[in-house]
């Protein structure tokens, strides 16, 4: 039994934990909050220049060949530190979905710049406010050109590319959907970045009339490879949010030991022990829902979408009730705009929404169980 | 990361399945068997069973593989006891008689007790020969326990026992047991207390079965009236006692620790139910609500089972395992609470049926009665989160009025 990352990844973890300390304290992330700026450039660059963005790229395509496993301990310092870059567009989803179903010409064309940081990429499926499936979406992947609207596309106002879910055929069957590799600054394409609840990390719509697109992976295959990149990104999300989840944690943690109310420190109270003790065990619980998904993904396992779910459900359900619970702990203080309590709060329900919500996780997961079971 | 065994893990597996495989039955692909020891309703049949497969390990030195040689053990490593309990469970063979005694009483002898007189018990309840119970729990000290009122007084050479004791596992058929009392009630309450150990064949001792509100007697009543212990049998100093139980309840804590009690219904019940239960708008199983909450309980499940990895990867590794491990109790007994109830909510009107007229022979409802049960033993859930957040997150504990107050002089409710 090794269910455990391994020296030198927990030390890349302490790497990764001292920098962002030191280059991403909440400040920064407050800096984007209450600007028009998308995201932290300077901080990108350093992340850039420190290889994390090709973490998973094989060195041939210009990364650092490492694994997965390397990525996931990245993923949870970032999360711990609310980092205000577009990491997870273009190193989970895009980088992911290249990886999988690039062709050599189109892996030799993006992923180098996507390790470097020099392009973001982003997956571009949603279209409003519904869940998108083969029944929902209405753009259009046809003769070499992408036509319609996504939104909200996480860092579609500032990526080069975007990986855009389309209909490439009639009909409403998961055949009818195609994925397609579209030039963001090319003919064809407008866009306008959307207000959301968490102005840390920018999110816009995007139109496309008649823009040239490439096929990325066979036609009508579009929503398998969805979901098998959504399956991806949600085990390193996971541990985005279990860093998240850590840091909300810890900040009611301190919070209530150094406030005093009816002459005693509030931690000494069991309403407070009790809440927190909560957050200790749901934490937990996500920590090792996600260690299994990082297993399963950096394995390729049969068990992938099964534990990517799980790590996924899991993450959600921990970073969301660490969020508000310590908002709720900091009493009045902690809805002040002042406190980062509300940092937090905003990623969690960000993040919980970025890869489909957890309603459709579920869903997921027992039509896994299901099969198992008949198996 | 792996899930497979250290070249050493591997080759401890294969001894103790083909140890296994000469000695007992594997269990059958349904898992409840009629034969199966562990489902035998007579107790006198189940108990006779137990010692003899209890000898048996003894003789191979499994009964206790992290003690050592000396006691009786194999001097093995924690994870080589994992590896062991990993491969026993897959065998239809007893459980569950010996594990307060070995787990907790013993090692608390073993630790306050001369050379001689812990050999004269390590090995009778190592084979099985005797039984030992944990005699802590009053009717008025539960979860506070270091309020107990049980009395022991000084008599010459013996100590004079008067009072009561509740919810003792295993007491009627326990020959020994280990038993806190006050020794002292004029000073603060954790301060008086002496541990003994009795046999509980002692003039004096009466058993009583408690009959529980699942409709099961698992513990017992004990009354002391005038029963005499020799000083030769008290464990640690007069007025130590409560530094011998918390050794005692350490050892619980690993004893509990080591694995995680999967009876009742749980998800894999609870999926077959929802196939074979037909909704107002077709199976369970296609109900949307239905299937959010068995995704919810199975990642909660996961998440059990991981963690116990972590742990046991800890183990494996040498090094202290890290506090994620108690949290099993405080998801596992609530979980089953809910989940049993709303199995039976998917029953519907017929899901007040128990036994042979309900699903499953009534899994769910026999998990739903014993849940509230699970929640109180061995630490309540309420004192579970204190532990975690006292121990593991290091909160202040609670502020303890009682603390510089003579016992006598604490007030009481009715």
């Amino acid at each position: 039994m090794n269910f455990d990352f391994s020296d030198d990844q927990k030390m890349l973890k302490d790497q990764a934990r001292k920098f962002l300390t030191e280059k991403c304290p909440t400040k920064v992330v407050r800096k984007i909050l209450e600007s028009d700026e998308p995201y932290d450039k300077a901080l990108w660059k350093q992340i850039g220049e420190m290889g994390w963005l090709g973490t998973a790229i094989p060195e041939e395509y210009g990364g650092l060949g490492l694994g997965h496993l390397e990525l996931c301990v990245i993923a949870e310092e970032l999360g711990r530190a609310a980092a205000p870059v577009p990491f997870s567009s273009s190193v989970y989803l895009a980088t992911e979905a290249l990886l999988i179903a690039g062709s050599d010409a189109q892996k030799k064309k993006y992923l180098p710049k996507l390790a470097s940081g020099e392009w973001i990429g982003t997956f571009a499926i949603a279209e409003g406010p519904q869940p998108p499936s083969p029944k929902t979406i209405k753009a259009t992947f046809k003769g070499g050109k992408l036509d319609g609207t996504k939104t909200p596309v996480p860092d579609g106002d500032v990526a080069d590319f975007a990986v855009v879910l389309a209909k490439s055929a009639d009909g409403a069957g998961e055949r009818s959907l195609s994925l397609a590799i579209v030039d963001l600054k090319g003919a064809g394409v407008s866009r306008r970045a959307v207000k959301t609840i968490d102005p840390s990390r920018s999110q816009a719509e995007l139109s496309f009339k008649g823009a040239a697109a490439d096929a990325l992976g066979p036609a009508g295959d579009g929503w398998d490879l969805a979901k098998r990149v959504l399956d991806r990104a949600a085990v390193l999300m996971a541990f985005e949010q279990v860093g998240g989840a850590d840091a909300c944690l810890v900040m009611a943690k301190d919070y209530a030991l150094n406030r005093y109310a009816f002459g005693r420190t509030i931690a000494s109270f069991q309403a407070i022990k009790h809440k927190l003790a909560d957050m200790y065990v749901l934490n937990e619980l996500a920590r090792s829902n996600a260690y299994f998904g990082a297993w399963a993904l950096s394995t390729n396992a049969a068990d992938l979408a099964e534990a990517a779910a799980g790590a996924r459900i899991s993450a959600t359900d921990a970073f969301h009730n660490a969020s508000k619970e310590n908002i709720q702990t900091h009493g009045g203080m902690g809805f002040t705009w002042e406190l980062d309590c509300h940092l937090y709060y905003r990623r969690s329900k960000v993040l919980s929404l970025a890869l489909g919500a957890s309603r459709v996780w579920k869903d997921r997961l027992v039509n896994h169980l299901e099969k198992k079971n008949v198996a | 990361m792996d899930f497979n065994d250290t070249p050493q893990e591997a080759t401890f597996r294969k001894e103790v399945r083909a140890w296994l495989e000469a000695n007992a039955k594997p269990k059958s692909a349904t898992g409840f068997s009629a034969e199966n020891p562990r489902f035998q309703r007579n107790e006198t049949e189940a108990l006779k069973i137990a010692k003899a497969w209890q000898a048996k390990k003894a003789e191979k030195r499994y009964a206790r593989i992290t003690w050592p040689t000396e006691n009786g053990g194999l001097g093995g490593t924690p994870i080589q006891q994992v590896v062991y309990n990993q491969e026993e469970s897959k065998f239809d063979v007893p459980s569950g008689f010996f594990e307060i005694g070995l787990g907790m009483c013993i090692p608390t002898v073993t630790h306050y007790a001369s050379k001689d007189v812990a050999a004269r018990y390590v090995k009778p309840a190592l084979y099985g020969e005797e039984i030992w119970c944990q005699l802590f729990s009053e009717p008025s000290a539960g979860s506070d326990v270091a309020g107990l009122k049980t009395r022991a007084e000084k008599d010459g050479d013996d100590w004079v026992i008067n009072g009561q004791k509740v919810w003792t596992s295993g007491a009627h058929y326990s020959d020994y047991g280990i038993l806190l009392t006050r020794t002292d009630p004029n000073v603060p309450k954790h301060k008086g207390l002496t541990m003994f150990y009795l046999s509980m064949k002692s003039p004096g001792v009466e058993v009583r079965p408690i009959k529980q509100m699942s409709g099961g007697a698992n513990f017992n009543e004990v009354f002391f009236t005038n029963v005499r212990i020799p000083d030769s049998q008290r464990l640690g100093n007069v007025g130590d006692g409560w530094g011998v139980a918390l050794t005692t309840l350490m050892h619980e804590r690993l004893a509990v620790g080591g694995g995680q009690g999967g009876s009742g219904a749980d998800v894999n019940e609870l999926l077959a139910l929802a196939r074979e239960t037909e909704l107002e708008d077709g199976p369970a199983i296609r109900n949307a609500s239905v299937r959010e909450r068995i995704a919810e309980w199975y990642v909660r499940g996961q998440g059990l089972k991981y963690t116990t990895y972590r742990t046991l990867t800890a183990l494996s590794q040498g090094r202290v395992p890290g506090p994620e491990a108690s949290i099993a109790k405080v998801v596992v007994a609530p979980k089953m609470q809910d989940l049993a109830s709303f199995g039976m909510d998917l029953e519907d009107m017929g899901g007040v049926m128990v036994g042979e007229d309900s699903p499953m022979l009534g899994a769910f409802q026999q998990s739903f009665m014993w849940a509230p049960g699970l929640r109180i033993a061995g630490g309540t859930d309420e004192i579970l989160k204190n532990i975690i957040a006292e121990r593991v997150l290091g909160l202040p504990a609670d502020i303890r009025v009682d603390k510089d107050i003579p016992y006598n002089k604490l007030p009481t409710g009715r």
